[in-house]
């Protein structure tokens, strides 16, 4: 193992330096960065050696020397330094830190010696798209990455694995690509493509895979862990985020939509910044508010909202720049060049953003939906809202007419002398339940029985010939109502919320009102308002006419028509007293009758004011008013305008609160940088910057913003963010890296395999648009890609891990694609796309393990029992035990590298747990259904079908035969135990088959859920 | 022996021993040595590995550790403050409140909180119990008593995490992870690493027994009160074990046969974790059945024993059965220690006790009393203690002040208080009957041999024979230890 750890360090080194000279990233800087950069580094440059680069280090220092003279080993103070006996001037003082090995100085002299070449580190040098190499095996390059895998390859004489066999790779795409098993018709389908023309057949299994809603979704969830997605607050009581699962949704569609890199890091990091921003802009932002919550009581504030801020700056490090910053909160990086005031400058840029919320649509297709009402709402508005005007010009045209009769009502109630009423005949009246209506001999009607809160009077009777220009409401008092009424509250009152009246045969009804009087009204409960339209409302709890203060005694209030009505002969009136207000106020005992003598009234005040204008000293709203007064009163202006008035409301916005960041445009906080990262010992300010080793960032105004700073992460000089993001996308497709680890680009993680192979793969990245599906096609179509899997003895020594990629790698599937695949060859999985989060089974308890007893988990019902497991609940606490076995990424901090552990526990989770039993009940209900019976012993073929469905090849015999010795031990066994067959075969066992058979069927196909090779990705 | 066969063995050392790939930062030596000792192990015990990969002579090779979760009040159960009870209802001098923070308390009225407790000193060397702990005190001679720890941290689930992880961050591996990581359980069908609740769940949830960015292997394995002990442990309703074992014979002849093709290593470590899990189907339910267990040990633990009247009291839910769950975990945990466990933490909430602080305490004093004296009795009647390292602790302690929340009738509880507050441990090659550090008169800081929780973790670590500077991980380019930056070893404490 040491053996080939050392050759393979070989391998990367051979890219750097000449062979036989000494290579400074592998031998020279590890030096530097652990024994001397702590005192000569970006901070601390001590007798003013700086060891970050020759242009310091080359430097006179403070004692008149040089501390590195180029080929010149003699004249470099380092050297004498390092060399030198007493222990006052030996370098690194005893004290400070460990001695230099005889090794490193004799490195550090050769160094010098042979010119002292430093290469910027790699990962920040320039980055340019390097030209393919020349190859022998110029078949084996089907694109340029080829080249560069196939030159190492043939530096060694290794040859490399061939191309896998069909079925293989159609699965390593599936499964790469969508997360899902090929189902056999599939298989069949691209297996004739493939065969039919290789090149062209893959690429358009590729295509055909990268345009599916499910790859969204596959890339979404690795982009999910990055963003520490949850469902929860994560600290203490953990209150869930209902809102969570919309950035999901953004997710997957910006994968979907291929959103180029750069545009989706901008969104995420300012996408409320951008110009005219989209709510589905603003939204993105909601990747920097999956930090943690701390609600916890005498919480400080500060302290959490600091912490969720360097958690921005440090997810950004370590997911863009491949860097972890959070050493530098307490102090400059040992070994990376981040000071810890630089640290503090990437923090100004997140400090002001403000945890805000935003409204944004609920889903895309419920504002399609939305969208396509509103259209129709709108079309069919329009056309109301045509004819209504056209009716109101016609009226326009009309009104002189209109005015001449006003004016007549007017002079008739200036000439008229006292007020005259006649009765009205009552035929009929009605109020609520249990409440009795009587009439006395007197013509009023006398109220009892039961006294409800609220309560509407209907009253119907006749009105005699003649013209009516009113309606008289007389309240009257009763020795049987509290304080002798007229009301029956306590006290007396009553509250007249509203009057309205209609005359039968009269186009006009209800008969619009326009002026009331009453001989008295208590404070704020004017007679006007019982005919201000409101009986009750969100604005209005039923206010109304009331006596409050001068009860006990009988009252009276007049009610004016906007129109005298004259009749012929008796006619029908309706009349409803609504009294909405509450708490008993209802009236007693009343009296109505008509007014029949003109009033004043009939034209409201202001209207009076304006006939009384000459017309050339009208103006425009004074028109406006008449009109508007008007077109109530003219039957065929109001039917239209009526319908316009009645015409819904438009239909509401399907929109929903989102957690987002906003920029705080006051009070603005000021950075500093932090003692040891301790919010409470702030330091000297700072403005918002980058990074000094990485090149300028470009801000729009003075001071930075979080858009600048994005657009610095993917602008065309910054060669780390390609180098990270191409990596990553790298090992989902082989399972590691280019370079290996892929959260530390430092000086401290590993080179990459093939250096430049990674900055072909960065520049094609980004010279292809920052696509990321152009950049997957390009990779999955290589020969590298397509390699077998299958591990070379002849490689175990040489290349145990695999870094050269003579051969593919073989790795199990991801937590959520463990279920995912088994719901899927059970038959069992839902293929929805996005929406909210589901709660699949749960083992009782384990929802349970946070003290919040409000939190519930109630399984979800149909089928979003069997959503894919990236939609399952994530409550960071308690998050589902069947996902942490598998190594699911507790969200808390921002994973850019899953772990993949092979443990006796997650053994139990597919062998034992109930999903996975209910997934191998539905497989053998599937395999049933799938192969009718009609064949007699048809095992061979019921298994074969199984086996193409979870691992989408045919069997081999010897596997047949197990699986058939398998299925007849348990078919015996389940002959003579029924009862327990019945329990195994499950709750929907297969149609018309023994239950002892459905039982066997079902213990022989859950070997194939549990079997290495459905579980990974080969 | 075949390269499948060996593989399968590595494998599942791999699982139990961990030692593989658990040594952090040791030299390339130490490296050497392990892969030596892997190719010998073959016929040896494992559980001797851990010392031979370790850093000095171990005297722990198990770790209890009882953990309170919420804060129980250290003046009120092992400090005793004649002096608090003497200002009881006088204010804290100003320079003192101003540097204090609090969850609830209004610091300008808040008043001093005397104890109703009375106390008695036991053993030979005369520690200090409360009334509400006569059986722990009884063990007072083979106790470790630190009354001098602080914590960085003021509120509940950061204070855990810093309890449990050293540092309050998330993501950060849990002490029982880099126990594990660094040794391996001993256990030959078991994990290493196993969480025993009772009472209502913590606010840290399965965030305290995390393995952060160790592999998820080194995570705990939380044992449940209701069901199965572990999570699918039993097989599916209607499958009997000889079908389970059939189907396993079908399925590991299946992978062999893919072996056999593609030679991945990583199929024969499936193999092996597939029969572990079989066995430990077997092993769990055996260790959770206390049908060999005598009368007297079940009535020593007090299992079984009735739960008491009391309503409202913090943490409790009706049903929960708290006293009779806490006596078998304890029970649970001794076993666990005969069989090979490494590390295994008890948890009980809640003893955030803001308000009826004496009807609450008498509560759980009487839930954890009995069952941590027996065990203390126990491993050491059974020649466990030595080598057996219990520790009874929580994320910080409790408040002199009473909690003077607006709108309460009168001050009944105490709020958090980080910065001086006790701890007790028991063997594991600690000293016994010792009282170590002071609080000062009125038990608010710390008057004597102040101990950081890393100085805990180092010393619990040095028990383990680690050193804690040198168990470290590398992630994202930084070696990261349980002790972050900081750490001693207290001597002191070393028997």
């Amino acid at each position: 193992m040491l053996v080939a750890a050392s050759l393979f360090g070989g391998v990367a080194g051979s890219h750097l330096g000449s062979a036989a000279g000494i290579d400074f990233d592998r031998e020279i800087r590890p030096i530097l960065s652990e024994k001397c950069l702590l005192c000569h580094g970006p901070d601390d440059t001590k007798g003013g050696l700086r060891l970050t680069g020759l242009e310091f280090a080359s430097k006179v220092l403070e004692s008149g020397e040089r501390g590195i003279v180029p080929g010149k080993p003699d004249e470099s103070a380092l050297v004498a330094r390092i060399h030198a006996t007493d222990p006052d001037e030996i370098m690194p003082p005893p004290k400070k830190g460990k001695p230099l090995t005889g090794t490193e100085k004799a490195k550090l002299k050769q160094w010098i010696a042979e010119g002292a070449t430093w290469p910027k580190h790699w990962a920040y040098a320039n980055l340019a798209q390097p030209p393919a190499p020349a190859v022998k095996n110029a078949a084996g390059v089907k694109n340029p990455i080829d080249a560069f895998v196939l030159a190492e390859l043939e530096k060694r004489g290794i040859a490399p694995s061939p191309e896998a066999d069909d079925t293989t790779l159609i699965r390593r795409l599936y499964y790469d690509l969508l997360g899902l098993p090929p189902a056999p018709a599939e298989v069949e389908r691209y297996r004739a493509l493939i065969a039919a023309d290789r090149e062209a057949g893959l690429s358009k299994l590729a295509d055909d895979l990268l345009a599916s809603a499910h790859f969204g979704e596959r890339w979404g969830r690795h982009w999910l862990d990055k963003a520490r997605f949850a469902d929860s607050d994560g600290f203490e009581k953990d209150n869930g985020r209902p809102d969570a699962w919309r950035y999901r949704d953004w997710v997957i569609d910006a994968i979907n939509r291929d959103l180029p890199f750069d545009r989706f890091t901008i969104e995420q990091f300012a996408g409320d910044l951008l110009e005219k921003a989209a709510p589905e802009q603003v939204l993105a932002t909601a990747f920097n508010r999956q930090t943690l919550t701390n609600t916890e009581g005498g919480v400080d504030q500060e302290q959490w909202r600091v912490a969720a801020v360097m958690d921005r700056v440090e997810t950004m490090g370590a997911v863009w720049m491949g860097l972890t910053l959070t050493c530098a909160r307490c102090h400059t990086h040992k070994y990376d060049e981040v000071t810890h005031k630089e640290y503090y400058r990437l923090f100004a840029y997140f400090n002001n953003g403000d945890e805000v919320t935003a409204k944004v649509p609920a889903s895309e297709a419920k504002w399609r939906q939305w969208e396509t009402a509103m259209a129709k709402y709108q079309k069919d508005f329009d056309a109301v809202r045509v004819r209504a005007e056209a009716a109101r010009r016609e009226l326009g045209g009309r009104l002189p007419e209109w005015e001449t009769r006003a004016r007549k009502w007017i002079a008739d109630a200036e000439a008229a002398g006292q007020p005259a009423f006649a009765p009205i005949a009552v035929e009929g009246f009605a109020g609520g339940k249990g409440v009795a209506l009587a009439q006395d001999k007197d013509g009023s009607i006398v109220v009892s029985g039961e006294s409800p809160v609220t309560d509407t009077y209907t009253v119907t009777g006749k009105l005699s010939p003649g013209t009516v220009h009113g309606l008289r409401l007389e309240v009257l008092t009763d020795p049987a109502l509290p304080e002798k009424g007229p009301g029956r509250a306590k006290g007396g009152n009553f509250i007249l919320s509203e009057i309205e009246l209609s005359i039968a045969g009269d186009p006009r009804s209800p008969v619009v009102l326009t002026g009331a009087q009453a001989d008295f009204s208590q404070a704020k409960f004017d007679v006007a308002l019982a005919i201000d339209g409101l009986a009750k409302s969100k604005t209005d709890k039923g206010n109304g006419w009331a006596v409050g203060g001068k009860t006990g005694q009988a009252h009276e209030a007049v009610f004016v028509f906007a129109e005298p009505v004259t009749i012929g002969k008796a006619t029908g009136i309706s009349v409803k007293l609504v009294q909405n207000y509450g708490e008993q106020q209802t009236i007693g005992r009343f009296r109505l009758s008509a007014l029949t003598t003109p009033t004043p009234l009939t034209v409201p005040a202001p209207l009076r004011q304006v006939l009384a204008k000459p017309a050339d000293q009208r103006k425009a709203e004074d028109t406006a008013a008449l009109l508007a007064h008007f077109e109530r009163l003219d039957a065929k202006t109001w039917s239209v305008v009526a319908e316009l008035t009645a015409f819904d409301k438009p239909p509401a916005k399907p929109e929903m609160t989102v957690r987002v960041l906003g920029e705080r445009a006051n009070d603005r906080r000021e950075t500093r940088v932090m003692r040891r990262g301790e919010f409470k010992e702030p330091l000297d300010p700072v403005t918002a910057g980058t990074l000094s080793t990485l090149p300028p960032v470009q801000h729009r105004a003075e001071r930075g913003d979080r858009l600048d700073l994005a657009r610095w992460l993917v602008s065309s000089g910054n060669p780390l963010t390609p180098r990270v993001v191409a990596n990553e996308i790298w090992a989902n497709l082989f399972g590691e890296g280019i370079v290996t680890t892929l959260n530390d680009f430092g000086v401290r993680g590993e080179r990459p395999s093939h250096r430049e192979l990674l900055d072909w793969v960065a520049a094609e990245f980004v010279g292809k648009g920052w696509s990321r599906k152009k950049l997957i096609k390009t990779i999955v179509t290589s020969a590298a890609y397509r390699r077998s899997s299958v591990h070379r003895a002849d490689l175990i020594d040489i290349d145990p891990k695999n870094r050269l990629l003579a051969r593919q790698n073989r790795f199990r599937v991801e937590a959520e694609i463990v279920r995912d695949i088994s719901l899927a060859a059970a038959g069992l999985l839902s293929t929805k796309v996005g929406g909210p989060s589901v709660f699949p089974p749960i083992p009782p308890g384990a929802a349970d393990v946070n003290y919040n007893s409000a939190f519930k988990w109630n399984v979800s019902p149909g089928e979003d029992k069997y959503r894919r497991g990236m939609y399952t609940y994530f409550k960071r606490t308690a998050p589902h035990p069947n996902l942490m076995t598998f190594d699911c990424p507790d969200s808390n901090v921002t994973t850019v590298q899953r772990g993949r552990s092979n443990t006796p526990l997650a053994a139990l989770i597919t062998l034992n747990n109930d999903s996975f039993a209910e997934a191998a009940q539905s497989l053998s209900a599937r395999v049933w259904s799938e192969i009718q019976q009609g064949s007699p012993g048809n095992d061979t073929v019921r298994l074969a079908r199984a086996f193409r469905l979870c691992l989408a090849r045919e069997p081999e015999k010897a596997e047949i035969e197990r699986l058939t010795s398998l299925l007849e031990t348990s078919r015996q066994w389940y002959r003579k135990n029924p009862e327990a067959a019945k329990q195994f075969a499950g709750t929907n066992p297969p149609k018309d088959v023994p239950v002892e058979e459905a039982a066997a069927w079902t213990a022989t196909v859950r070997v194939l859920l549990n079997l290495d090779e459905f579980l990974t990705r080969s | 022996m075949t390269p499948l066969e060996s593989s399968i063995l590595l494998s599942r050392r791999e699982f139990l021993t961990t030692s593989a790939s658990g040594i952090g930062g040791l030299a390339l030596g130490s490296m050497l040595t392990a892969d030596g000792v892997l190719s010998a192990a073959n016929a040896a015990d494992p559980a001797q590995f851990g010392e031979l990969t370790s850093h000095s002579r171990a005297r722990a090779k198990a770790c209890i550790f009882i953990y309170m979760e919420g804060a129980p009040s250290q003046m009120d159960l092992f400090d005793p403050k004649p002096k608090l009870n003497e200002l009881h209802g006088s204010k804290l001098p100003k320079e003192m409140l101003d540097k204090a923070r609090f969850a609830f308390i209004k610091p300008d009225s808040a008043t001093l909180l005397g104890s109703s407790r009375t106390w008695k000193k036991h053993g030979q060397c005369g520690m200090d119990f409360s009334d509400l702990l006569p059986q722990i005190g009884s063990c007072a001679d083979d106790l470790l008593m630190v009354r001098s720890l602080h914590s960085p941290e003021f509120n509940h689930h950061p204070g855990q995490l810093a309890m449990q992880c050293g540092v309050s961050r998330f993501g950060m591996p849990s002490m029982g992870s880099w126990i594990n990581y660094g040794l391996g359980s001993a256990s030959q069908n078991l994990p290493g690493y196993v969480v025993l609740t009772a009472g209502r769940g913590g606010s840290g949830g399965s965030s305290l027994w995390q393995s952060g960015f160790l592999s998820t292997k080194y995570a705990g394995v939380l044992f449940r009160n209701q069901g199965e002990a572990v999570l699918n442990l039993r097989n599916p309703d209607g499958l009997p074990p000889e079908l389970q074992r059939a189907g396993l014979d079908t399925l590991s002849e299946l992978n062999r046969m893919r072996y056999q093709e593609v030679h991945d290593p990583e199929i024969a470590s499936r193999i092996a974790n597939y029969e572990l899990a079989n066995r430990m189907q077997t092993a769990a339910p055996e260790l959770i059945d206390l049908a060999g267990e005598s009368k007297e040990t079940l009535a020593m633990y007090g299992v079984d024993r009735p739960e008491p009247e009391g309503k409202d009291l913090r943490g409790t839910l009706p049903g929960l059965r708290t006293y009779d769950t806490f006596a078998r975990n304890c029970l649970l945990a001794r076993r666990m220690v005969e069989r090979g466990v490494r590390f295994i933490n008890i948890i009980h909430a809640s003893w955030d006790q803001h308000e009826d602080l004496d009807r609450n305490l008498a509560y759980n004093c009487g839930v954890v009393d009995q069952p941590i004296a027996a065990l203390i009795k126990d491993l050491k009647q059974r020649g466990l203690l030595e080598s057996t390292m219990v520790v009874w602790g929580s994320e910080f302690g409790r408040t002199p002040l009473g909690e003077n929340r607006p709108g309460r009738q009168s001050n009944t509880g105490r709020d958090h208080h980080p910065f001086a507050f006790t701890m007790l441990m028991a063997g594991g090659g600690l000293k016994g009957g010792l009282t170590y550090g002071a609080s000062d008169d009125i038990g608010w800081s710390i008057a004597e041999n102040p101990v950081d929780i890393h100085d805990l973790h180092a010393t619990l670590l040095h028990q383990f024979g680690m050193d804690h500077l040198k168990l470290t991980y590398r992630f994202q380019g930084r070696d990261f230890r349980l002790t972050d930056v900081a750490g001693k070893v207290v001597k002191d404490w070393i028997a």
